[in-house]
C-alpha cells in the first residue's frame, strides 16, 4: 500500500433516496456509509459515479453546497451506466469521487447581481446547484428569473421543488413551457428561445444557460438580440470523459480541458475557442 | 566523472543488478526493447527502442484498483504497492526528455500517484547518441543528442564508458559503483560531442524548425484548409500514438473477474472514431479532426499550457512507424510556413 492520495480511487456512497422525476430522468441522493457528505463542492461542480463493472459516468452535482446532509444528482437514462443507476434501488452502494472543474463565480461574478436562469431538460441539473445557492444566500443576489422548459409537463425536472419552493420565493419569479399544448397545462407553450424574447428581460443580469446545444445556440442568440453582452452569459459544456483531471486528454476544446477549466464557461471565452464541441 | 572499458561493461551492470532492478535495451528480431538484465545479455547499440521509455512510467495497461461486490454492499481495495527502485540504462536524449513532458501531465496537482510512485523508484542512465540517423530531429526542439540529461548520463567510445551524475539520485548510484569504476577527466567526452554535433548538423532535418509553432496559436492553425490534405490517407490507426513516447492519453476501463471487478487504465488514442464519441454528439466527426488533433495538441496545445514547451521530442518513431508515411515532420513542413522551406 502506499501512502499518497490518489485522485483516480473514488469513496463508498449509499444511495439513500431516490426520486422519480420524469419518464427518463431519476434523482438519487448519496451520502457516504457513516452518513455523511462524499466531500464538499461548489455549484457547477462535478462527480464521477460509478458502479464498479459497468462503468464510470461523470455528472453535476445538482444539490447546492448549502445543503449539509448529502449531494443529490438527476440523471437522465441514456447507456449503460445510467441504465444501471436507474435500476438500482435504496440502500444500492456506488462509488463517487470528485468534486471536479471549476465552479459558477457565485461569490465573485455574481455576487450582488440580478440572476437570469434559463434551462430545457436535464439541463436544469447544473443550475439547480446555484439556484439553491442563490436563494440560500438571497441578499448576496438581486431578482432572480427562472425559465424552465421541457418537452411536456412530464418531462420538468424538479417540479415539486420549483412550484412549492421556487416560485413562492419573494423575488423569485419563475417561467415555465412546454413545447407542446396539454389537456392539463395552463401555463405557457412553446419554446424556450422564443418564450425568453418574449418575456424580454432587462440587460443588467447575469444570465445562465444549460440545455441541448440547439436550445443553448437560439437561446443565446435571443440573449444578444435583446441586447446582453457575451460577458454576461455563462454556460456549462458537455464532453466525454475519463479522468475528470485533465490528464486521459479526452475532454479537450483547443488548449481547454472541460473537466478541469470548465464546465462552466462565459461565452466570450468559448468565442475564444476553436469551433470544436 | 567516472569511467569503465568496455569489456568490464558486465561487472557494472551485475553490480548495478544486486540491488536493483536493472533495465536496458536489448536488440531482438524486432529491434531493439526494453529488458531487464540478467547474465549475458547485452546493451543494444541501436538510437531508439521500437516502444519508447514511457512505459517505465505509464505502462500501457494498469491495474489501478479492485472492487469486492456482495449484494448491494461494495468495497473498495486499494492494490498500490510501493514500487521497487529501478534503473533504465542506455536511454536515449529524446526519450530522457519525454519523462519531462509526461511529468508536466502526471505531477500536475492532483498529481497521479501510480506514475508518481514509479518516478520517484525509477533512477534514468542515458546514453550520448553518436551517429543520429535521417529520421532524427531532436534538434528541432533544442534537444542535444551528444549530451542528453538524465539522472546520469553516459558516452561510449570506441573502447569505455563515461558516466557523470546530474542529480542526487545519479551521485547515489556513481557513488555505489566506485568499485568498478575509475576517476576521469571529460577530455574524451568533450571530444565526442563536438564530433556528433558536426554529424547532427549534417542531418537531413537539421534545418527544421517549430518556430511557426508553439504557445497561443491555435487560431492560427485550427482552419487552416491543409489539414483535409495531410489526413486524407490516414487509416486512424493509432500506431503513431502508441509509439510516441510523449503521447499520454488513457482509457479506464473495468473488468468482471467473477469473484470481483479490477479497474484497469489503458492507452488509448486520439486518432480513434470512438475517442470522444457521445450519446448527445461527436466533436470530432471524421479523420480530418482526430489527425489536427494529435498534430496540435503536441505543436499548439501542450505549449499554451506548458510554457511553450512542445510535446514532441523529435525521436522518430512515428516516421518510420506509420503505414501511410504520414508524420508530423510533414505536418510541420506543410504548416510551418517559410520557416520551413
Ligand atoms: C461535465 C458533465 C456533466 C454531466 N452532468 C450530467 C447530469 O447532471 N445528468 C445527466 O443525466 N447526465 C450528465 N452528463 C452526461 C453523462 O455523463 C452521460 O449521460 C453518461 O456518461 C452516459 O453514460 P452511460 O454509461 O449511461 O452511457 P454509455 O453506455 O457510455 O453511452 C451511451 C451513449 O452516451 C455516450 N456517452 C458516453 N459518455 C458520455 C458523456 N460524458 N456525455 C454524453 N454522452 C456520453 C456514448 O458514446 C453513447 O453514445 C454529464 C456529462 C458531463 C461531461
Ligand atoms: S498518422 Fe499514420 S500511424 Fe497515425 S493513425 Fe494515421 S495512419 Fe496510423
Ligand atoms: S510525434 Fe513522432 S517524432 Fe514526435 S515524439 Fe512522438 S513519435 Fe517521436
Ligand atoms: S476527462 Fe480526462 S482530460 Fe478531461
Amino acid at each position: 500500500m502506499i501512502d499518497i492520495k490518489e485522485p483516480l480511487i473514488p469513496v463508498v456512497g449509499v444511495v439513500t433516496d431516490i426520486r422519480i422525476d420524469t419518464p427518463d430522468v431519476k434523482t438519487f441522493r448519496v451520502v457516504t456509509p457513516d452518513g455523511k457528505k462524499a466531500f464538499e463542492h461548489m455549484p457547477g461542480q462535478c462527480a464521477m459515479l460509478s458502479i464498479p463493472g459497468v462503468g464510470e459516468a461523470m455528472f453535476s452535482i445538482t444539490s447546492s453546497p448549502t445543503n449539509t446532509e448529502f449531494m443529490e444528482f438527476s440523471i437522465k437514462k441514456c447507456g449503460c451506466v445510467t441504465q444501471w443507476l436507474h435500476s438500482m434501488e435504496v440502500g444500492q452502494q456506488i462509488t463517487i469521487r470528485g468534486p471536479y472543474g471549476h465552479p459558477f463565480p457565485v461569490d465573485t461574478e455574481f455576487a450582488g447581481h440580478d440572476m437570469l436562469f434559463i434551462a430545457g431538460g436535464i439541463g436544469l441539473a447544473p443550475l439547480r446547484s446555484v439556484i439553491n445557492y442563490c436563494r440560500h444566500y438571497r441578499d448576496r443576489y438581486g431578482k432572480i428569473d427562472i425559465v424552465y422548459g421541457s418537452r411536456s409537463m412530464q418531462d420538468l425536472v424538479d417540479y415539486k421543488e420549483i412550484i412549492d419552493e421556487w416560485s413562492k420565493d419573494a423575488g423569485v419569479n419563475v417561467h415555465l413551457t412546454i413545447d407542446r399544448e396539454q389537456p392539463e397545462w395552463d401555463g405557457h407553450v412553446g419554446f424556450v428561445p422564443n418564450y425568453v424574447k418574449e418575456l424580454g428581460f432587462s440587460t443588467d443580469k447575469i444570465a445562465i444557460l444549460c440545455g441541448p446545444p440547439i436550445m443553448i445556440k437560439f437561446t443565446l442568440a435571443g440573449l444578444l438580440e435583446l441586447g446582453f453582452d457575451k460577458t454576461q452569459v455563462y454556460t456549462t459544456m458537455e464532453l466525454r470523459m475519463k479522468c475528470g483531471i485533465g490528464k486521459c486528454g479526452r475532454c479537450n476544446i483547443g488548449s481547454k480541458y472541460v473537466c478541469k477549466d470548465g464546465p462552466v464557461f462565459r461565452f466570450d471565452e468559448i468565442d475564444e475557442l476553436p469551433d470544436e464541441y | 566523472m567516472r569511467k569503465i572499458s568496455l569489456d568490464k561493461l558486465n561487472q557494472l551492470f551485475s553490480k548495478i543488478a544486486e540491488t536493483q532492478t536493472l533495465y536496458m535495451p536489448v536488440d531482438t528480431k524486432t529491434g531493439a526493447r526494453y529488458e531487464k538484465w540478467e547474465e549475458g545479455k547485452e546493451l543494444s547499440d541501436a538510437l531508439n527502442t521500437v516502444r519508447s521509455a514511457k512505459d517505465f512510467f505509464f505502462p500501457q495497461t494498469e491495474n489501478l484498483m479492485d472492487f469486492k461486490m456482495e449484494g448491494k454492499n461494495i468495497e473498495i481495495i486499494d492494490t498500490r504497492n510501493e514500487a521497487e527502485d529501478f534503473v533504465i540504462f542506455g536511454v536515449r536524449a529524446c526519450d530522457v526528455k519525454s519523462f519531462e513532458i509526461l511529468d508536466r501531465v502526471f505531477l500536475a496537482d492532483p498529481a497521479d500517484s501510480y506514475y508518481e510512485n514509479r518516478r520517484n523508484h525509477g533512477t534514468i542512465v542515458s546514453m550520448a547518441c553518436t551517429r543520429p540517423v535521417e529520421t532524427c530531429f531532436c534538434q528541432t526542439f533544442d534537444i542535444d543528442a551528444a549530451s542528453p540529461e538524465g539522472d546520469v548520463v553516459c558516452h561510449k567510445t570506441d573502447d569505455a564508458l563515461y558516466l557523470e551524475a546530474k542529480s542526487d539520485k545519479g551521485e547515489a548510484l556513481l557513488n555505489s559503483l566506485n568499485d568498478v569504476t575509475e576517476d576521469t577527466d571529460g577530455s574524451a567526452v568533450d571530444e565526442q560531442v563536438k564530433t556528433v554535433h558536426e554529424r547532427m548538423s549534417r542531418l537531413p532535418l537539421a534545418s527544421l524548425s517549430a518556430d511557426a509553432f508553439g504557445a497561443d496559436k491555435t487560431k492560427e492553425f485550427f482552419d487552416r484548409p491543409e489539414w483535409a490534405e495531410l489526413s486524407q490517407s490516414c487509416l486512424g490507426c493509432g500506431t503513431c500514438t502508441f509509439v510516441c513516447p510523449t503521447c499520454q492519453c488513457y482509457d479506464i476501463k473495468d473488468f468482471n473477474t467473477g469473484h470481483g471487478v479490477k479497474r484497469f487504465r489503458c492507452w488509448d488514442s486520439c486518432m480513434y472514431s470512438n475517442f470522444t464519441k457521445m450519446s448527445a454528439g461527436q466533436p470530432r466527426l471524421t479523420q480530418v479532426e482526430r489527425f489536427r488533433q494529435r498534430f496540435m495538441h503536441k505543436l499548439v496545445y501542450y505549449p499554451t499550457n506548458n510554457d511553450g514547451l512542445f510535446s514532441c521530442v523529435g525521436c522518430g518513431r512515428c516516421l518510420s512507424k506509420c503505414p501511410i508515411q504520414m508524420n508530423i515532420v510533414k505536418v510541420m513542413k506543410k504548416l510551418g510556413g517559410k520557416s520551413n522551406d
